[in-house]
């Protein structure tokens, strides 16, 4: 009980001591329009593939399992609460967290690429928030790598022996950062700088994208042990079911 | 680890950049990221413009609101629910 509160707490203090002085910055995703329109096309072929193995997976769970349908619920709310949460940084930018490690860590990662997809839809079309020329990119950063890296991580954590609910807030909280890492790599392939080419453009922007989103990371990281907590305490038989088929969530 | 102690801690890292950080307005912006973008490659052009932008800063603000306060009470109403069967057996 004890312990994990350490590591928290000297992980948050942490943060604050490195970022607090960094320059301001802002975090998001990609605007629209602002991907080359080969790189453009390159995410939406990669992140394709992932989207219709994840609706296939999906349909599939529904139709054996009708009764994960309330958590099914629970994990497209839950990124959308997040994802619509803008939250000031040490950096002096604000920026939001993804929440796609619960639901990658519920249904494993592919379920995941669909409901994040459908968040990202939702701030392309109403919000002007991302955008659809670069919903392939941002949804293979946000749905694709977040979910999975939350899903390896845990796993990984479990293998080690890690408490539950600590492997629960790395998972989450790396998803959350392994997201925006990707995005500056991205932008980096995109725009590489004219000195010091892909690397270098790479620390720019993660500078801008990834510094801010570390303590949005632990932000992330914490709700979602809250969450589990709750599921944990009252939801015994959907989670049972869940473990089932393999998704190893208690 | 109690929920409210996470709850305590979350809260903290959200408010305390408020207080840590001065002379910043914590701008939501993609306004940076677009600026190194012209810093690096100047000739770029943003080819393809936004399907629907939010009249105004008023607008957006009720969007994301309606977003977050629908997934919150997905939440809410789901959490809920399990927690009366699970009284009710």
């Amino acid at each position: 009980m004890k312990k994990p509160l350490f590591w928290i707490v000297s992980m948050c203090a942490t943060v604050y001591i490195l970022f607090a002085l960094s320059p301001s910055a802002y975090a998001m995703h990609i605007m629209e329009g602002f991907l080359p329109w080969q790189w453009a096309l390159i995410w939406w072929l990669l992140f394709l593939p992932f989207f219709f193995i994840g609706l296939r997976t999906m349909t599939r769970l529904m139709k054996q399992k009708p009764e994960v349908k309330l958590l099914l619920a629970l994990a497209t709310a839950f990124t959308f609460v997040l994802s619509a949460l803008k939250i000031p940084s040490v950096t002096g930018s604000s920026s939001h967290p993804t929440g796609t490690g619960f639901g990658a860590l519920l249904f494993g990662p592919f379920v995941m690429t669909v409901i994040g997809t459908a968040v990202l839809l939702f701030q392309a079309f109403l919000l002007a928030h991302g955008g659809l020329t670069t919903l392939g990119a941002n949804a293979f950063s946000m749905a694709v790598v977040g979910p999975f890296v939350a899903y390896g991580l845990f796993v990984l954590c479990k293998k080690c022996g890690i408490s539950l609910r600590m492997s629960v807030f790395l998972a989450a909280m790396m998803a959350d950062l392994a997201t925006y890492v990707m995005t500056s790599f991205q932008l980096a392939l995109a725009f590489p700088d004219v000195t010091s080419g892909v690397w270098g453009a790479f620390l720019k922007f993660a500078s801008i994208f990834a510094v801010t989103q570390v303590p949005l990371a632990i932000t992330e990281g914490l709700f979602t042990v809250v969450v589990w907590n709750f599921l944990h305490t009252y939801s015994e038989r959907e989670l049972d079911v869940l473990e089932e088929r393999g998704v190893f969530f208690k | 680890m109690s929920n409210r102690i996470l709850l305590f801690i979350a809260a903290l890292l959200i408010v305390l950049p408020l207080f840590i950080v001065k002379n910043t307005e914590f701008a939501g912006a993609d306004t940076l990221a677009e600026k190194m973008i012209q810093q690096i490659s100047p000739h770029y052009e943003p080819w393809f413009d936004v399907v629907f932008e939010p009249p105004s800063g008023e607008v957006e603000t009720l969007l994301f609101s309606l977003q977050a306060a629908l997934g919150a009470g997905v939440i809410g109403y789901i959490i809920g629910l399990y927690k009366g069967r699970k009284r009710n057996g």
